[in-house]
């Protein structure tokens, strides 16, 4: 197990390193910062004071250099627009993503595992049909598209909630500023949530279905089912039991791809997270903060796979024997 | 396995000659209707992008055609002269009916042109992989893996903000998201197809690697990657629209469906729903129907449900 997480954890430091490179020599490369950076009213002696300040001026090697000084202290720069430092920039915006992101994955599921099993249960009734084109309904929506949808029917035509923004926040723990305390907030949080949730609530009904019509012809269900069991013991305990672990691995990566999809999302919704941040940051090249944005979420997504395949190889043996052996 | 299969158990298994397994999934595929309404709609949708030019009531990018006394009118308005917009009309008077026309066929082309290129790559890599196996497929292999441990939104944007905007960047962007999972796919593939027979006899003939690559295991290969193409097909037209979308995909100048909603958001709010309504449903169609055809596919190729 040890070994296995050793193994693991290099291979993560390898990938950041990596990432970091490509993303650093990559975003530093294209345009010219300085035309957009600085004013162009400005004479010859404020630009050069200006391209040294931003340390534009330097090869490209050893801007990274410092950039990597700089990383290992948790200094990833500054931001060329906000004139801050871009990593607690990126830090303050994280909580607004994080609670978009837990409220999609927890609609996800809470409606998607029911579904699915329903329509695993009874692949051809109606109701498993329904819920299976449904499905790729909510496969097929492009996730904007469905967000302009969401504002256009509950915040313009109906009035019921609003279209942008966040509302007002409230310190969870006296630490981080939250949405879902209060009842404005709770109303802000909806649409974008919904909007977040559905590409991944029709995963988990599709994923729920196929692990459950899969398992219902294995040799132990028809055991139970001949033993006399109460279906609801044999779906509840053995059949349920046996699909959680691909679906709690798939939970647990599909998390990253919600903080990824956050930025369309927010990106519709204005909601003011780390996303929105990203594509404003790539409108202005803003460098800085795209290279720290693109850092943190890197490390968030080692993080989890991390975390997942711990979880995982804990969970079913036979993971950590194959690593083991090989 | 049946040891002795009666004649009844038999005769489901395709006869010889006049139907080859390309008829007999044609024939399986039409036993759903929703499949069947899919392939129409897919089929309609691309015969209407490809004679947009014929068919759209305007040019809808010759600016001696437009208005700007038009500009965004309600569906089924009238322009001054008498011309009917079916779809309402954008902000600078521009029929949406063959904005939309015109858009899909950027969308579909770009789309298409990924995937080819995509699943050629895919290909690639994945038959060099699973055929030369040792060090060389767990190097490539741990390639795949680690690029598919990112979103492909990430990945394509993180390419975006790299290489700058543009309409080859854009592709190079989808292009460089889809390859990794041909490669899987195509190489799972092939570990199943190389323990065979078949393949062991041509080894023997001492055939070419090259030869036996592609004439024997890509064929046999094709029906998983029929279907995840298919996927992708649609995969990568969503997310060139969400590129679109937010200012970061086609430029200005090729107005796909992404660049067409986006344009009518910040109407939106002021109840002019039809500039990004129209163009999203066709987007939305679009990969629904791709997607419904790729569903019966699924089900129709999976050797492990076959009955």
């Amino acid at each position: 197990m040890l070994v296995f997480i050793v193994r693991r954890s290099m291979q993560s430091v390898v990938v950041l390193i990596a990432m970091s490179l490509i993303v650093f020599v990559g975003v530093y490369a294209i345009g010219n910062p300085i035309d957009i950076l600085i004013n162009p009213q400005a004479d010859q002696l404020e630009r050069e004071r200006a391209i040294a300040a931003l340390g534009l001026d330097k090869p490209l090697w050893e801007q990274y250099s410092t950039f990597l000084k700089g990383a290992v202290t948790g200094d990833l720069g500054r931001s060329f627009v906000h004139a801050t430092p871009a990593l607690p920039l990126i830090l303050e915006r994280m909580p607004a993503t994080l609670e978009l992101a837990f409220a999609a994955m927890l609609i996800a599921v809470t409606i998607g595992l029911p579904l699915g099993l329903w329509a695993g249960l009874r692949p051809h009734g109606f109701a498993g049909r329904t819920i299976m084109a449904g499905s790729i309904l909510g496969f097929s929506l492009p996730t904007f598209w469905v967000g302009l949808m969401l504002i256009m029917v509950f915040s313009v035509m109906l009035g019921w909630l609003p279209s942008n923004g966040r509302g007002p926040t409230t310190l969870l723990f006296g630490l981080v500023p939250v949405s879902f305390l209060s009842l404005d907030g709770l109303a802000h949080l909806v649409l974008p949530a919904v909007n977040l949730a559905l590409f991944k609530l029709a995963l988990l009904v599709r994923l729920t279905r196929a692990g459950t019509r899969e398992t219902l012809l294995t040799d132990y269900v028809k055991f139970a089912r001949a033993k006399g069991l109460a279906d609801s013991r044999v779906i509840g305990v053995h059949v349920l039991r046996n699909i959680m672990i691909p679906i709690v691995t798939v939970i647990g990566l599909e998390f990253g791809s919600v903080i990824a999809f956050a930025i369309v999302t927010e990106s519709v919704f204005a909601w003011p997270g780390m996303g929105k941040l990203l594509i404003d940051s790539i409108n202005l090249l803003d460098r800085p903060v795209i290279v720290s944005y693109l850092l943190v979420i890197v490390v968030l997504f080692i993080l989890i796979n991390l975390v997942v395949d711990i979880v995982y190889s804990a969970l079913d043996p036979r993971v950590r024997i194959a690593d083991a052996r090989g | 396995m049946m040891a002795a299969p009666s004649p009844a158990a038999i005769s489901p298994a395709p006869p010889p000659a006049a139907t080859g397994p390309l008829r007999r999934v044609l024939v399986e595929f039409a036993e759903d209707p929703v499949a069947i309404t899919g392939a129409v709609l897919l089929a309609l949708i691309v015969l209407a992008a490809l004679f947009a030019p014929w068919l759209s009531p305007q040019n809808p990018y010759d600016l001696a055609q437009l208005d700007v006394m038009d500009g965004k009118l309600p569906p089924g308005a009238r322009s001054a002269t008498g011309q009917l917009f079916w779809l309402g009309t954008d902000d600078q008077g521009r029929d949406m009916l063959s904005a939309i026309l015109y858009g899909l066929r950027i969308s579909l082309v770009v789309g298409a042109a990924s995937t080819v290129i995509a699943l050629a790559l895919g290909l690639a890599v994945g038959l060099t992989a699973a055929y030369a196996g040792g060090r060389l497929e767990s190097v490539l292999m741990r390639i795949v893996d680690i690029q598919l441990s990112f979103p492909a939104i990430l990945i394509a944007l993180i390419l975006i903000a790299v290489l700058g905007q543009g309409t080859g960047k854009v592709i190079a962007a989808l292009v460089t998201v889809q390859w990794a999972y041909y490669a899987r796919t195509v190489r799972g593939a092939a570990l199943v197809e190389k323990r065979k027979e078949y393949l062991e006899a041509a080894r023997c003939l001492a055939l070419s690697p090259l030869r036996i690559v592609l004439r024997h295991l890509l064929p046999n290969c094709m029906p998983p990657m029929i279907v995840v193409a298919t996927v992708q097909v649609a995969a990568a037209i969503a997310l060139e629209a969400t590129l679109s979308f937010l200012g970061l995909g086609l430029p200005i100048t090729e107005p796909s469906l992404g660049l067409l909603i986006a344009n009518g958001y910040q109407y939106l709010l002021s109840g002019k729903y039809w500039i990004s309504f129209f163009p999203g449903v066709a987007l939305v169609l679009t990969i629904v129907s791709i997607n419904l055809v790729a569903d019966r596919l699924r089900d129709v190729l999976n050797p492990r449900l076959t009955r």
